[in-house]
């Protein structure tokens, strides 16, 4: 099949809060598509919805060519979850966890054992199997909700917001996981508040706002799209200000801004710094700073939506960390 | 078995539904974990062992004496009913476990799973019906020590456990309710020891009821812990079985009747 995971005006209300507003989502299989929004855009709500957690008020979605709600059962055999409310038992051990899971999936106990292993192992858990999973770390405990999905050899894995709250270092381990799973075949759907993350992993990426996908494409499109990174000159002496502003709007085509000795303009081209370097240095300018800095979600929000991220506390649908 | 491998070379077989077997075997499974969860916190084993006995000493040897004129006397009269609420208390773990895993995330990793949907709830029964067991056995050996002996039969005796065991499977959906309904676990415990205290103290488990106003003697005489307490100690001790336990049969079933479909409401409005 063409897709792996499918949805089309997903429709979900909590009361009087809209959740999902018609969210239309198509994954292709092996591949990983990144969901990313703000707090209360709906991105848990998708999930829970895929994962036959909770029931669309309208719209369809199908997993690995299954409806997501006459064939619940079928696309639970084809899934793995991992995310802020999909928990692993903090009262039990990291192999007890995996063990469970096992058993519940119908794996013989010494097949269980021996997978906890394996997947404690992949995950560099070993030194902790037999410790509550409530004295693990941050990290620790993203690696073990991580492998507590992938008992199962899930074909699709539901992974959100896998690094919120986790430290850079944890957060390029994890990736590093994620990558090792898409290549062994693993659909990916990835939510994410982090633009960097969405582009490190995804292969295409779909924002979400109020309940409803405001844009998709790959991350490059993504990119060109709303001038993913900007680039930022602060020339040592101020009375460059002017030449720096032209060059640096030559560049990028646009009108920079300027905001105090700072002179800052969005490019769509990495390829556009050494060539501002050049073009500064033949002017004779001395550089104080330069710097090609990738745009935050705020500022993908701001130029997709006209405007800024606002975070909405409502709600039972969405978890409230990060 | 190699190198860790994630996903399955082959297309994998999916069935369309749990199984029945299937489902107890994952029923078994949850009750396991729930007692594991124990051996990480022996707090709770004393919750369900010290407990009990402290009451059976506290009651025996404070007010035995001054209600019952001996407490050796007290103890064959009161025991039965330390087993009766007792056996309530404990069901209150089936809403604390239940309550824990909606909300620290654990029910949403297991609906996930190809589970049976009932497996869960089974498996926290399940386990519960083993602490209930051993509460039960434990007050017994307690009460034994201290001089209480069985009136009756071993068969008696035997149906008297059956008796509590039932009436503790139809309560849980007492406790399964408070667990939809409470916030935090914290809160299951206070609605849960809030709502039971005074049904089993407005009852004949602790002094005859002689003592009491009439308005008082009236609840006490329809409350169903006041005729449970009846057929355990006709059971164990001796006395009228048939009515009380006939009573607390029907007492099981309009509990059953009322809690349960309020809990899948409940439960259906929350996840």
């Amino acid at each position: 099949m063409d897709h792996a995971i499918w949805a089309e005006g997903l429709v979900k209300r909590f009361g009087d809060t809209t959740a999902l507003a018609g969210v239309d989502l198509a994954v292709r299989t092996g591949t990983v598509l990144g969901l990313l929004g703000p707090n209360g855009a709906g991105k848990t709500t998708t999930v829970r919805v895929l994962a036959t957690l909770l029931q669309p008020d309208a719209g369809r979605a199908s997993v690995g060519g299954y409806d997501v709600l006459r064939d619940a059962h079928r696309v639970r055999q084809l899934i793995g979850l991992t995310g802020q409310y999909a928990s692993v038992d903090e009262t039990l051990t990291g192999t007890e966890n995996l063990v469970l899971i096992g058993r519940l999936l119908g794996v013989p106990r010494p097949d269980a054992k021996a997978r906890a292993r394996e997947l404690l192992a992949r995950f560099d858990l070993l030194d902790a199997a037999d410790r509550a999973a409530k004295t693990y770390s941050g990290g620790m405990r993203r690696r073990l909700d991580l492998a507590a999905s992938l008992v199962g050899r899930p074909r699709m894995l539901y992974l959100d917001e896998p690094t919120a709250g986790l430290d850079p270092r944890s957060r390029m381990e994890l990736w590093d996981l994620v990558r090792g799973l898409v290549a062994d075949g693993v659909t990916v759907l990835l939510t994410t508040q982090y633009l960097e993350e969405a582009d490190e992993l995804a292969d295409e990426i779909a924002v979400i706002d109020h309940g409803r996908v405001i844009a998709s494409g790959t991350p490059d499109e993504l990119k060109a799209k709303t001038g993913a990174q900007s680039l930022e000159v602060r020339p040592a002496d101020a009375t460059d200000l002017p030449t720096v502003a032209s060059v640096v709007g030559e560049l990028a085509g646009v009108t920079p801004e300027v905001d105090g000795q700072l002179v800052t303009a969005p490019v769509q081209d990495p390829g556009l710094l050494p060539a501002a370097v050049r073009r500064l240095d033949d002017a004779g300018v001395v550089i104080a700073e330069l710097a090609l800095r990738s745009s935050s979600l705020n500022e993908v929000f701001l130029s997709l939506t006209g405007h800024p991220v606002e975070d909405t506390e409502d709600d039972d649908s969405e978890g409230d960390q990060a | 078995m190699t190198a860790a491998t994630t996903t399955a070379p082959s297309a994998p077989q999916l069935t369309p539904r749990v199984g029945l077997g299937e489902g107890l075997r994952q029923t078994g499974t949850l009750a396991w974990r729930t007692l594991v969860q124990i051996r990480h916190n022996p707090w709770e084993l004393s919750d369900f062992s010290i407990q009990p006995i402290m009451f059976v000493l506290l009651f025996t040897y404070v007010f035995g004496g001054a209600i019952a004129g001996s407490p050796g006397d007290y103890l064959t009269f009161a025991l039965p009913g330390i087993i009766v609420m007792n056996m309530l208390f404990v069901t209150m773990y089936v809403g604390l476990g239940l309550n824990t895993d909606l909300t620290k995330g654990v029910f949403d990793r297991l609906r996930s799973l190809p589970v049976a949907r009932w497996a869960p709830l089974a498996g926290r029964i399940t386990a519960d019906l083993v602490k209930q067991a051993w509460s039960i056995a434990l007050l017994l050996a307690v009460g034994y020590i201290l001089g209480f002996r069985i009136g009756t039969s071993a068969l008696a005796l035997l149906g008297a456990v059956g008796l509590l065991l039932v009436f503790a499977l139809a309560f849980s959906w007492v406790s399964v309710l408070i667990g939809m309904v409470a916030k935090d676990p914290e809160k299951v415990q206070l609605f849960g020891f809030t709502a039971l205290f005074p049904v089993v103290f407005v009852s004949n488990v602790f002094v005859p009821v002689d003592t009491m106003p009439g308005w008082l003697q009236a609840f006490v005489d329809v409350n169903p812990v006041t005729i449970l307490a009846d057929a355990t100690r006709g059971l164990m001790v001796g006395g009228p079985v048939a009515g009380p336990a006939t009573g607390s049969l029907l007492w099981a079933a309009i509990i059953v009747a009322v809690f349960a479909p309020l809990s899948v409401w409940r439960f259906k409005r929350r996840v």
